[in-house]
C-alpha cells in the first residue's frame, strides 16, 4: 500500500471505512424522482416538427411534436391535459437521450 | 519440370506472398507503431516452431472488381507452433492486406485453424488487427463471422481461447473476442466498439474519438471486457506468455506443474491486515505471502479493482485466487465486481483449477445505481459460480465476513471444501455497529445518554458475536488457524483435494443469471 494514496470513507451498515472511492462511485448521479410534467426524448435524434407553443392549452392524447431517430419517426403524444409551459428545441434541433423537450404547467 | 526448379517456383510463390500487402502497407503498419501479422507470430511462437498453413489460399469474390484484386493469403494468417513448448492453434489478420477485412476466404481460414484447435484439444490465439467485414463480399462476410462465433462458442469451456486486439476491431468483429476467455489489448493500438464515432456523431451528433470510445484504457478499466492491458505489443507478449504457463491446454487436463518456491520473506503474513476492520490494507501482499515465489499473476487488474482475480501457485500446482480488495471501496460486492469474480469462478472451474477465496467484506454497495443497475442478478452469478464450481474450493477468511456477503464469498454453506478463519475473522450477520443499532434500538433510545449506550451495545455485540468462534461452533468453519499457518492449511487442502469427485444431477445445462 502506497503511502501517498488517497483515501476517503465509505460508510457501508453505519459503519465508516477508511478506502480508496472509485471514480464511478464519485462520479454517480444522484437519484432524482421523474417529473411527469417535464417531457424528456427517450432517444437521441432530430427534432423534425413542433406542434405545439407556449401557453397553449393541451389534452390527453394530442400530438406534440415528432422526434426522428434511426430512420424512424416518432409522434410523441401529451399524457394528460395541462397547458405547455414551455418548449426547449426548436424544429431541426439535434437532441441526445433524456433531454429536455418541453414542460407542462 | 526437373524437381530443382520446381521447388524454385514455390520458393518464389512463398516469397510474393510472404510479402502480404506490399512493402508501402508494411510501411504504414510500423509507423502506426504495429507489427506486421507475420512478426507478431513469430514473437509469440517458440523460436522456429511456427508451421504456416493456407498461405495459397485466395479469394474468388467477382462483384466491384475484386475479381482484378488479389490478396495475398486473404489477409489472414494461420497455422499451429508451440509457447513453452505448449502446442497452440494462432490466426493473425493481416492489415497490410485489404485492411484485414474478413471475406469468406478469410473466415474460412480461421474456421478452420478453429475446427483444428477444437480437435487437437489444444488453446487458441486469435490476433485481431481488422478493418471488419469486406463490404465487397457482402453476405458472405456475414456468414464468416457468424460461423466464428458459433465455434468460439462450441469451444468454450473445451480448450482455452485467447484474443489479442492488435488494431481496429468493430462492428460485428468483436464479439468474438467477447466469447474468449482472455482479451489482450495494448495502449494507443486497440480500438474495439460495436458502432464507431462516425455512426455515432452522424446519428446522436456526440463527437468522441476512437481512443476514448473503445481504446485499451476503456475496455480495462470501464466496460470489462479486456483482462489484460499493455504499453506495448512485446508487453502484451510477455503477458500472454505467462499466462500459458498457468492454464492447461484443454479441459481434459490439468495445468502443467512447476518446481514450488517459499513466498518471499518481505511479505510478512502477520503484518499486513490490521486489526480495525475499516482500516484498509492491500490484499495482494496478503495473496503474495502465501503463494509460491510470492508470484501472483492478477487478472482485470483495472477493473473493478475491489474484488482481486487472478493465478498463483500452490506447491507448484496453479491455483486460482478470489480476493475481496478492502483498499478499493472497502472491498464491496457490486454489479461490476461481481461479475467479474462469477466469470473467474467459471474460468477455473471449467479448465480444472482449485479456487482460494479470501474474505473481508463489509457486504453489498448500497445505492439507486446499484439496485437499478441489477446488482440482485448480478451479484447472484457469484452465488450461482461458487455453488456450480466442482474443483476444489478452499476460503480463508481473513477478517470480515458480514451477511450476504459472507454467504456469497465461498461459504461452507455454497459447499466450499475447507474454510479457514484468522481469529481477526468477523463472522456475522452484519456489523457490530449496524447490529447494536438494530438489535438494542429501544435500549439506546430511551438510555438517558443513548451515545454512551449505544458504544455500550456496540462493544457487547462485538465481544459477543464479531469473532470466528460463533461459526466455528457450528462446523461452518473448519478451523481457526494462526495467519502463518494459512500457506500450510491451503497446500495440504489442495493436495488432499488433487482426485476431488463430485457428481451433479444431469441436466443439458444450469440457467445463469446472465
Amino acid at each position: 500500500m502506497d503511502k501517498n494514496d488517497k483515501l476517503g470513507f465509505l460508510n457501508i451498515d453505519t459503519s465508516l471505512y477508511q478506502t480508496r472511492i472509485s471514480n464511478k462511485f464519485q462520479n454517480r448521479k444522484s437519484y432524482q424522482p421523474a417529473d411527469p410534467r417535464i417531457i424528456l426524448s427517450f432517444i437521441p435524434g432530430i427534432i423534425l416538427d413542433i406542434f405545439i407553443e407556449p401557453g397553449q392549452n393541451i389534452s390527453k392524447g394530442e400530438d406534440l411534436m415528432i422526434l426522428e431517430a434511426m430512420k424512424m419517426q416518432n409522434k410523441l403524444k401529451c399524457n394528460m391535459d395541462g397547458k405547455v409551459k414551455s418548449v426547449a428545441v426548436k424544429k431541426g434541433d439535434k437532441v441526445s437521450k433524456g433531454t429536455v423537450l418541453l414542460e407542462l404547467e | 519440370m526437373p524437381v530443382n526448379k520446381k521447388i524454385r517456383e514455390l520458393q518464389e510463390k512463398r516469397e510474393k506472398v510472404l510479402l502480404g500487402g506490399g512493402e508501402q502497407a508494411i510501411e504504414k503498419q510500423k509507423s502506426m507503431g504495429k507489427r506486421t501479422a507475420r512478426e507478431r507470430i513469430m514473437a509469440l511462437l517458440d523460436e522456429n516452431s511456427f508451421n504456416e498453413y493456407d498461405l495459397f489460399v485466395e479469394h474468388d469474390a467477382r462483384d466491384f472488381d475484386m475479381d482484378k484484386k488479389s490478396l495475398p493469403s486473404d489477409g489472414v494468417i494461420i497455422g499451429s507452433g508451440t509457447i513453452y513448448g505448449a502446442p497452440v492453434a494462432i490466426f493473425a489478420q493481416d492489415f497490410t492486406v485489404a485492411g484485414g477485412s474478413l471475406g469468406l476466404m478469410h473466415s474460412r481460414k480461421i474456421t478452420k485453424i478453429m475446427d483444428h484447435a477444437l480437435k487437437m484439444r489444444m488453446p487458441l490465439i486469435g490476433i485481431n488487427d481488422s478493418g471488419g467485414a469486406r463490404i465487397q463480399e457482402g453476405v458472405n462476410s456475414l456468414a464468416g463471422y457468424g460461423e466464428i462465433f458459433f465455434r468460439n462458442t462450441i469451444s468454450s469451456g473445451v480448450i482455452p481461447q485467447i484474443s489479442v486486439i492488435l488494431g481496429p476491431c468493430a462492428g460485428g468483429a468483436v464479439y468474438s473476442p467477447a466469447l474468449t476467455d482472455f482479451v489482450f489489448v495494448v495502449d494507443n493500438i486497440s480500438k474495439m466498439f460495436i458502432t464507431g464515432p462516425e455512426v455515432i456523431k452522424t446519428v446522436l451528433g456526440e463527437e468522441i474519438s476512437m481512443e476514448d470510445l473503445g481504446g485499451a484504457r476503456v475496455q480495462s478499466e470501464i466496460t470489462g471486457n479486456a483482462h489484460f492491458f499493455a504499453l506495448s505489443e512485446k508487453e502484451c507478449f510477455d503477458q500472454i506468455k505467462k499466462l500459458i504457463t498457468f492454464i492447461p491446454w484443454n479441459n481434459g487436463q490439468k495445468a502443467m506443474m512447476f518446481e514450488p518456491g517459499e513466498p518471499k520473506p518481505e511479505y510478512n503474513i502477520n503484518k499486513i491486515v490490521p486489526e480495525d476492520p475499516t482500516l484498509p490494507y492491500d490484499v495482494k501482499d496478503v495473496i503474495r505471502a502465501i503463494v509460491d515465489n510470492s508470484d501472483f499473476f492478477e487478472i482485470m487488474e483495472l477493473y473493478a479493482k475491489n474484488i482481486v482475480i487472478g493465478f498463483g501457485r500452490m506447491g507448484g500446482r496453479t491455483t486460482g485466487f478470489v480476493a475481496n480488495q478492502p483498499l478499493e471501496m472497502a472491498g464491496v460486492l457490486d454489479v461490476d465486481s461481481s461479475d467479474k469474480a462469477a466469470r473467474f469462478i467459471r474460468y477455473c472451474d471449467a479448465f480444472n483449477i482449485p479456487i482460494i477465496t479470501l474474505v473481508d467484506l463489509p457486504g453489498y454497495l448500497p445505492g439507486v445505481d446499484q439496485e437499478h443497475a441489477g446488482v440482485i442478478r448480478h451479484g447472484a452469478k457469484v452465488l450461482y459460480a461458487y455453488s456450480e464450481a466442482t474443483v476444489p474450493k478452499l476460503t480463508v477468511i481473513l477478517r470480515k465476513a458480514y451477511g450476504g456477503g459472507y454467504i456469497a464469498m465461498s461459504s461452507r454453506h455454497l459447499h466450499a471444501d475447507f474454510v479457514f478463519a484468522w481469529p481477526s475473522a468477523e463472522i456475522a450477520v452484519m456489523g457490530p455497529e449496524g447490529a447494536a443499532n438494530i438489535i438494542f434500538r429501544k435500549e439506546i433510545l430511551s438510555a438517558v445518554d443513548p451515545e454512551a449506550m449505544r458504544r455500550q451495545k456496540v462493544e457487547e455485540y462485538k465481544t459477543k458475536f464479531a469473532n470466528p468462534y460463533v461459526a466455528a461452533s457450528r462446523g461452518y468453519v473448519d478451523a481457526v488457524i494462526v495467519p502463518s499457518e494459512t500457506r500450510k492449511f491451503l497446500m495440504h487442502s489442495i493436495e488432499v483435494s488433487e482426485n476431488k469427485d463430485v457428481t451433479m444431477p444431469h441436466k443439458k445445462h444450469g440457467l445463469p443469471p446472465f
